[in-house]
């Protein structure tokens, strides 16, 4: 049973990573437009890469 | 004259020296339109971020700022083919996406634990059959309280926070006993889990909050959508007002941007978009959108106008005032304010079946404690058996019972073009049993028609629709649009407060007034309905009359004939003169009808209606209807309706056809049976739930799967709101 001790919180961490990974997302404004994020995905050619902003 | 666009007003500044501005479009549907827009968008030089979002039909664009004009990019769009306007947040559709985040935050959270208590309750169940050490019985509790406590006092905000609102307003809503359910078990799981007792209730603590959230999440997605449609249709209709910014310079702005004592130009065919009163100028007003009068009013030096108010004949300097400074305005808001005063809170069923269901749960539980101590159990027992009972009985089905279906009926009533502002609005329509309808705009359509185009050869009625197109008058652009007018006649000249004329061929055309074509003796000879406008056209010596009216809306019989057959009472209350309010109730079919009503009467009328237990359904689209809007027990308003009404109306419809209202009743009908259906089920499950947890054989297992079991069959029975509801006619 001392496997318990690696594994209870290899699972909670897991657990942790998906919960912030998802916040993530949210905060990213990943959920704000569902319908178009679905099309994205299939989408032919990419829009042109845009500039992003760079952050000092 | 100049004339410029300002943009100023809906641009804002997003980080350094980069601009941003939102604006909503028309027509983007699909993938394609998507990598159009933004390709197109891109190529522009100095644009750094061009993104459609095709949920909300808009674009975001952000530019280095003082390089581009935005301006530029509505031209741009409008060279791909799209139509763009700006848009403005409005701060009720803010609040609405902040909350919708938040909720899904929250379910975010609340899932998550739910699973990882699930990995944990999992061995504990099946541990509880084999060998389990106690100590390792207790380590897993622990490490499930761990993840459990934290997760609910997180996601069990919106629960939490609603019942105590409503404690402390002395009354009791759905979420009291969600929060106390909640409360109890996990309070009850910590104390057991110290004594190292065999169950604990983690598990389904945080599941409860899980599913009761996905309930909520849909129903506040489904409005923030509803907003955001409601946002980009106010957008689309691009209020604009032609202001003064030199004696003789002019500039498009916003309404937004216009204050009181700014002076605004106005010119025929325009839909004044202020408040305020004539300085210079003399012209025909249509002010139907606000007293449901349709004949024009003169308008000189001094005359009051009103948003809303159409523009025909002159063109007119405007002085915009403060709102209330209006007098008809401030008589209109008075009432409103007042009969939204006097607006019963409506209770919403859930708020109805928990008033009732609370107590009875409660009590059940007390009487299950004090059941067991007289039996010769413990108190410690007692207690954890009637805990058990609160959490079997812990409202999860219902909960669900009722947001779910109004998720579903909100997006097909959204589908067949009605929008909901306000959310118990469902329930309140399906229980309408009479109906009073305003008649112009909402029975009629707001556009005018050409009544006897039929009695004109087709040369000359295409060839008056282009002569037409080269005037601004409200009646001559009907007339184009009757006759699918293209392209327009060379060389024609408006005479204001006349008419047209153009040479064709080496012939005189004209389209106006009977005594400008020499027409009046076909007019005065003519047998000609009261309620049009007569036009007269001449060719040569050829002369024609047309005459050009408000049409009934193209289904409002059928409407009526539908309303009829589901014994709904029908009645038309109208600002109008008598002779055009009884013949539209003539061709109509309705017996019941009043013409010239003012504000005050309607409200009276929607009151005696009242008093003798009828549940009104108002439609209406005028700001005279605004106040009677407030006083019905549910109302209606086409999209084309004065902004206040709009603003007051429980429910939007867009389009030409009245078929909505009917769609409208009818899918609300089916979702309150669905509703009622769903407690009913929710009920049922408790009725066999409750004896096994008073008996106090339940096990987290038992309670788990009961739950999940029960919300499930909530959730696939409101399903069955999206079947497509009957034809209406």
């Amino acid at each position: 049973m001392e496997i318990l001790v690696i594994l209870v919180p290899l699972a909670l961490m897991l657990g942790g990573a998906g919960l912030a990974a998802f916040l993530w997302s949210l905060r990213s404004g990943q959920y704000d437009d569902l319908d178009g994020a679905a099309w994205r995905a299939i989408a032919d050619d990419e829009p042109q890469p845009q500039e992003v902003p760079v952050k000092r | 004259m100049h004339v410029s666009r300002d943009f100023s007003h809906y641009v804002r500044a997003a980080g350094e020296g980069v601009q941003h501005i939102d604006l909503a479009v028309e027509g983007v549907h699909c993938a394609g339109c998507m990598a159009k827009i933004e390709r197109g968008l891109s190529a522009i030089p100095d644009v750094t971020l061009a993104r459609v979002n095709l949920t909300d039909r808009r674009v975001a664009l952000e530019w280095k700022a003082g390089t581009l004009d935005p301006g530029r990019f509505i031209d741009r769009l409008e060279e791909l083919g799209y139509k763009a306007y700006p848009y403005e947040t409005e701060s009720a559709e803010a609040t609405e996406v902040a909350e919708s985040r938040f909720l899904l935050r929250c379910l975010g959270v609340a899932a998550f634990a739910t699973m990882n208590v699930m990995m944990l309750s999992i061995p504990v169940w099946s541990g509880n059959v084999s060998d389990m050490l106690p100590e390792q019985r207790d380590f897993f509790h622990w490490l499930s309280a761990l993840i459990a406590l934290p997760a609910a006092a997180y996601a069990g905000q919106p629960f939490f926070r609603s019942a105590w609102r409503a404690l402390s307003n002395k009354t009791t809503n759905m979420d009291v006993p969600i929060s106390i359910g909640v409360i109890l078990a996990l309070g009850m799981s910590v104390v057991e889990t110290i004594h190292h007792a065999e169950h604990a209730y983690f598990d389904a603590a945080i599941m409860l909050l899980t599913f009761l959230l996905v309930g909520r999440f849909l129903d506040q997605n489904m409005r923030r959508r509803t907003r955001a449609v409601a946002g980009n249709l106010a957008a689309l209709k691009a209020e604009t007002a032609a202001k003064f910014v030199g004696p003789d310079e002019i500039s498009q702005v916003p309404v937004a941007a216009i204050h009181p004592g700014d002076i605004v130009l106005l010119r025929p065919g325009e839909r004044c978009a202020v408040d305020g009163t004539v300085i210079e100028g003399r012209s025909e007003i249509d002010q139907s959108l606000i007293t449901g009068e349709t004949l024009y009013v003169t308008a000189g030096q001094g005359t009051p106008v009103y948003a809303g108010s159409m523009n025909i004949s002159g063109t007119l300097r405007v002085r915009v005032s403060a709102a209330s400074e209006a007098t008809l305005l401030a008589e209109i808001t008075r009432l409103l304010d007042n009969a939204l005063q006097a607006r019963s809170r409506y209770m919403r069923l859930a708020d109805r079946a928990s008033r009732l269901y609370a107590p009875v749960v409660h009590a059940t539980a007390l009487i299950t404690i004090l059941g067991w101590v007289i039996a010769g159990a413990s108190w410690h027992d007692a207690i954890v058996t009637g805990v058990a009972v609160l959490i079997i009985t812990c409202p999860c089905a219902l909960g669900l019972a009722i947001p779910t279906v109004q998720t579903i009926a909100s997006g097909a009533m959204f589908k067949s073009g009605v929008l909901l502002n306000s959310g118990d609005a469902i329930e309140r329509l399906a229980e309408a049993d009479h109906v009073i309808f305003d008649k112009t705009g909402t029975l009629t359509l707001p556009d005018l028609e050409v009544t006897n185009a039929g009695d004109i050869p087709a040369d000359i009625f295409d060839l008056a629709g282009r002569l037409a197109l080269s005037s601004h008058h409200p009646v001559a652009a009907a007339v184009a649009q009757a006759a699918g007018a293209k392209s327009p006649v060379m060389g024609a000249i408006e005479e204001a407060g006349q008419g047209v004329r153009a040479t064709l061929d080496g012939v005189d055309i004209r389209l106006g007034r009977p005594s400008f074509c020499g027409a009046e003796a076909l007019v005065s000879g003519a047998d000609l309905d009261p309620e049009a406008s007569i036009v007269a056209f001449s060719k040569g010596t050829e002369k024609f009359i047309l005459s050009v009216r408000q049409g009934l809306r193209p289904d409002a019989r059928a409407v009526i004939a539908a309303l009829k057959a589901r014994n709904i009472g029908i009645e038309i209350l109208s600002g109008d003169r008598e002779p055009a309010v009884k013949a539209a109730a003539h061709v109509l079919g309705i017996p019941e009808w009043r013409a010239g009503v003012t504000p005050a009467d309607k409200i009276a009328r929607i009151e005696e209606l009242k008093q003798r237990g009828a549940k009104v359904l108002m439609v209406g689209d005028g700001m005279n209807d605004a106040p009677s809007l407030a006083a019905a027990h549910v109302s209606m308003s086409p999209i084309s309706a004065a902004h206040l009404s709009q603003a007051t109306a429980d429910l939007v419809f867009l389009g030409r056809p009245l078929a909505p209202v009917v769609a409208a009743i009818d899918a609300s009908r089916k979702a309150l049976h669905l509703m009622r259906q769903n407690l009913w089920l929710a009920i049922g499950y408790n009725v066999l739930a409750v004896p096994v947890a008073i008996s106090g054989v339940v096990t987290p297992l038992i309670a788990a799967a009961a739950m999940s079991g029960s919300s499930i069959l909530v959730m696939l029975n409101s399903l069955r709101a999206r079947n497509r509801a009957r034809e209406i006619v």
